[in-house]
């Protein structure tokens, strides 16, 4: 029997059931035995009812994507039995709740489980009648998993202790008690017949584990974030959630707003005197906030608003994955309105871009968007511990002269002014979002408005060298190049690397900053193939419409919009197909 | 005398000419104001002026403190992040009655609740005036405008009683026609701890043929000496006798120094987080530590 080093686990029920804190347990259990991890959920948009999955993959190796499918799938009720018996392969693991109690009944006649390895576990019939806690049935569950592919029992109740810990004593021992139950249950009624197993790493790994949220918040705080504004939105809300409760231990302000225009307004103010603020939000609130970016644009307002996309337009799908605010996020707003944007490809970069956001932010004074989405912002992963002492923050350029000699807009060689923030003695001035002089005052003569416009963009020529703006991937003879941006990165990454496993010649340009492209990257790499294929989740192929003003190679479009992220095993298909 | 303090009110003035119509009420706030920054001694260094769009928001350009001139409606949200970034700022917001009540309507009633630490200057000459004579959240029923040739179809509203009943805690009323006491209510406003709204009247000579410098001289009315500024409903009573009788009272109407204001608060929470310069960053990382 081989050992599987690479086990993906998807517990599926009704939300509210404790799908979710199962899902966090098992990933911190498994984190906690030196695992890489990295989940995947989806909930229905609604706070109680309808179908919830949390999907886990841990692995001795660091993980890049949610990776195809599943290997074991533990359902809570005949709703998540049939969402998931589509996707069910022979050989897959199946623990479901009966034959007693539950919904399900018995699995007889079910033509999707042939060849499916099944273990029963009564849980809801345990939770009710044995153990006399029906919402302790999730952790029966989580006993049989742990007994079922040997995840080290003391690591869970250990993270199960500390997990209910505040909640007393006597919620931890009947969750342990629960777990016990599952693991006497699976050990009396079962014997293992299938190969998979959690094995634990002995190699001791410095990491945390966190969801992409968490991380952005984290990473602002890393990059210096001292005021943040919000309204809440799904899926973004849980940066504020983070930022709340820790920048205030900076003396940082954190504040909810009354809608998304008066955070970014707020946060433009903040910047105007001084702090380096931020905003989370999601493409409406972004739609929202599009008139006051021009104005942060115009100002050139050192400010961060991060995005974590979500389906759209419209109310759209809030809890579902997509990526298809690249075209608001880079072109949205009337003028010619510069901006940065940057797109993280996993949590570890929610953490990393954030803090360089406001850097960039700072040294160029211009409002930066990062793009996260809705799968990226609430899935955990392990990432290596964040070392804040390896981030130099930068601030903006501020005026060193005789203050008579202060002009906010000058001119310059590299395009930067230097700023003055109210409280500097001498330095007085207007900002204003009409269009103005170096003093600041308004001027709409076509000689100034040529010369700022010029100014507000060729300010970024030299962003692409000011951080890692880029990762190219070049393989030896590669008539292919791959391109995409965000979470889809770490798909195209894995199935660049099955593909190459198998013989095929692939290259695989990653860019961190999408809007500049970093040009000079994205030349030399165009340099080195025939044809791009660019997989997305958005209809219209955003960054492929994008790359279409750079290059004129043929561009095959891979355009995925059900609400779900790529599965490696479809790019590989893919990328097989476009070479064939 | 320390740099950015002066004695005279046009000392205060900057270099940009006024871009009003001559007979703009809006004259009359400035050099009021400009008169009280000399009597309270505010130095420009230490003070931002913020405002939105229209004539009315082209004010801090003739000051020679720090100023912004955002976009429309955005006076009050892009001035409580100047004010929550750097507390020790003077802050007054301004604006006119398109840009804080219709535009920017949403922003007033969460800046009165929130007791936020600002000054919001109103310029109320019921109509829009940059755009050349439209129908304002202020502007009469019935009145012509050019988007309202047969008429104003919408009641206009009344702007202290609507900031009274959203909890600003300080809130007055002055006439451009009368500078001195509009000198003092602006000292008076600008001295609160909490938000101050200060609804100004100010008529538009051009555009606004109905409210008038001499309608408003008929109609305006100092409340009386014995009005209890303490008492809110009796505050609402007096605003909302625009409507009932046609008096417009000016002078301060209500007021409450008393109400935590948002910066309480923020200093509360940051009591509460443990907050310091240099927070334990390995701390809060370390707790994701499987």
């Amino acid at each position: 029997m081989s050992q599987k080093s690479d086990l993906i686990i998807r517990i599926g029920g009704e939300g509210g059931e404790g799908i979710i804190s199962s899902g966090d347990i098992l990933s911190q259990a498994a984190a906690k035995a030196g695992l890489e991890v990295l989940t995947f959920k989806t909930f229905p948009a609604e706070i109680r009812g309808g179908y919830a999955m949390y999907q886990i993959r841990m692995s001795s190796e660091k993980v890049l994507s949610e990776g195809d499918g599943f290997q074991v799938l533990v359902v809570f009720n005949k709703e998540a039995l049939d969402a998931n018996l589509k996707y069910l392969q022979p050989g897959n693991v199946l623990i479901w709740d009966g034959p007693e109690g539950g919904d399900i009944g018995d699995l007889d006649g079910i033509p999707e489980l042939e060849g499916v390895i099944t273990y029963s576990l009564p849980m809801s019939h345990l939770a009710k009648n044995e153990l006399g806690v029906y919402r302790s049935k999730n952790m029966i569950a989580m006993g049989a998993v742990a007994e079922l592919f040997d995840v080290p029992l003391d690591r869970l109740k250990g993270i199960v202790a500390t997990k209910f810990g505040k909640k007393g004593q006597e919620i931890v021992d009947l969750n342990h008690k629960a777990i016990d139950m599952g693991v006497a249950y699976v050990k009396e009624n079962h014997s293992k017949k299938d190969p998979y197993k959690v094995v634990p790493s002995d190699e001791e790994k410095d990491n945390i584990i966190i969801a992409g949220n968490d991380a952005v918040g984290m990473g602002a705080m890393i990059g210096g974030c001292d005021f943040f504004a919000c309204y809440p939105i799904t899926p973004a809300t849980e940066i504020a959630y983070w930022v709340a409760k820790h920048l205030p231990k900076g003396n940082g302000v954190v504040m909810q707003t009354e809608d998304e225009i008066s955070s970014i307004a707020a946060v433009i103010g903040a910047s105007f005197a001084g702090a380096k603020p931020m905003t989370g939000t999601s493409g409406p609130g972004l739609a929202l906030m599009i008139e006051c970016l021009g104005l942060g644009s115009m100002v050139e307002a050192p400010m961060v608003i991060c995005d974590v996309q979500r389906g759209g337009p419209s109310t759209g799908l809030p809890t579902k994955h997509e990526t298809s605010d690249l075209f608001l996020a880079c072109y949205g707003g009337h003028g010619d309105a510069s901006r940065v944007v940057l797109a993280a490809e996993n949590v570890n970069e929610c953490v990393w871009l954030a803090a360089q956001a406001f850097n960039i932010a700072e040294h160029y004074q211009i409002p930066v968007i990062l793009l996260s989405d809705g799968s990226m912002g609430f899935r955990t992963e392990s990432i290596p511990t964040p070392d804040p002492s390896s981030f130099k923050r930068i601030d903006r350029k501020r005026h060193t002269g005789a203050p008579e000699d202060f002009a906010r807009y000058k001119f310059t060689e590299d395009n930067i002014s230097p700023t003055a923030v109210p409280g500097m003695e001498g330095c007085a001035h207007m900002q204003t979002g009409l269009e103005h002089n170096e003093k600041g005052s308004p001027n709409y003569g076509p000689e100034y408005h040529t010369k700022n416009i010029e100014k507000r963009y060729n300010k970024l020529n030299d962003i692409e060298d000011f951080f890692e703006s880029s990762e190219t991937d070049i393989q030896e003879g590669a008539t292919l190049g791959v391109i995409t941006f965000g979470s889809t990165q770490g798909c195209v990454r894995e199935a660049v690397n099955r593909a190459r496993a198998e013989g095929v010649k692939v290259s695989v340009f990653h860019p961190k900053l999408v809007y500049p492209m970093p040009m000079k990257a994205l030349n030399a790499f165009l340099d080195t193939v025939d044809e791009l294929l660019v997989p997305e989740v958005n209809y219209q192929g955003q960054l492929a419409e994008m790359l279409r003003t750079k290059t004129t190679k043929p561009i095959t479009q891979y355009n995925i919009y059900g609400g779900l992220p790529f599965e490696p095993k479809d790019i590989v298909a893919k990328i097989k197909e476009v070479l064939s | 005398m320390t740099t950015g303090v002066y004695e005279k009110g046009k000392q205060y003035k900057s270099e940009v000419p006024p871009t009003w119509c001559a007979g703009c009420g809006d004259f009359g706030l400035l050099n009021a104001f400009m008169n009280s920054l000399a009597d309270q001694e505010i130095n420009v260094n230490n003070t931002a002026l913020i405002s939105g769009i229209g004539c009315s928001s082209r004010f801090p350009f003739f000051i020679k403190t720090y100023g912004f001139h955002g976009v429309h409606g955005r006076a009050l949200p892009i001035a409580t992040g100047v004010k929550l970034a750097n507390p020790k700022l003077e802050v007054v917001a301004f604006g006119g009655d398109g840009d804080g009540f219709a535009i920017g309507g949403g922003h007033v009633p969460h800046t009165c609740r929130r007791n936020m630490d600002l000054t919001y200057i109103l310029m109320d000459n019921s109509i829009y005036g940059l755009t050349k004579g439209q129908m304002s959240p202020t502007t009469s029923m019935g009145m012509a405008t050019n988007t309202t040739p047969y008429g104003a179809p919408d009641n206009p509203m009344n702007p202290l009683a609507y900031v009274l009943t959203y909890g600003a805690t300080f809130v007055a009323q002055a006439f451009s026609g009368n500078p001195k006491q509009m000198r003092q209510l602006i000292t008076k406003a600008m001295q609160h701890r909490g938000f101050s709204y200060l609804n100004v009247i100010s008529p538009c000579p051009t555009f606004n043929k109905k409210d008038t410098f001499d309608h408003y001289k008929d109609h305006t009315e100092e409340l009386p000496a014995d009005h209890d500024t303490s008492d809110k409903f009796g505050a609402i009573k007096k605003a909302l006798e625009r409507e009932e009788h046609g008096i417009i009272h000016t002078g301060v109407f209500y007021e409450d120094a008393e109400k935590p204001t948002y910066l309480d608060k923020v200093l509360e929470t940051r009591a509460a987080a443990g907050g310091c310069e240099n927070p334990d960053m390995a701390k809060i990382i370390n707790a994701y530590k499987p």
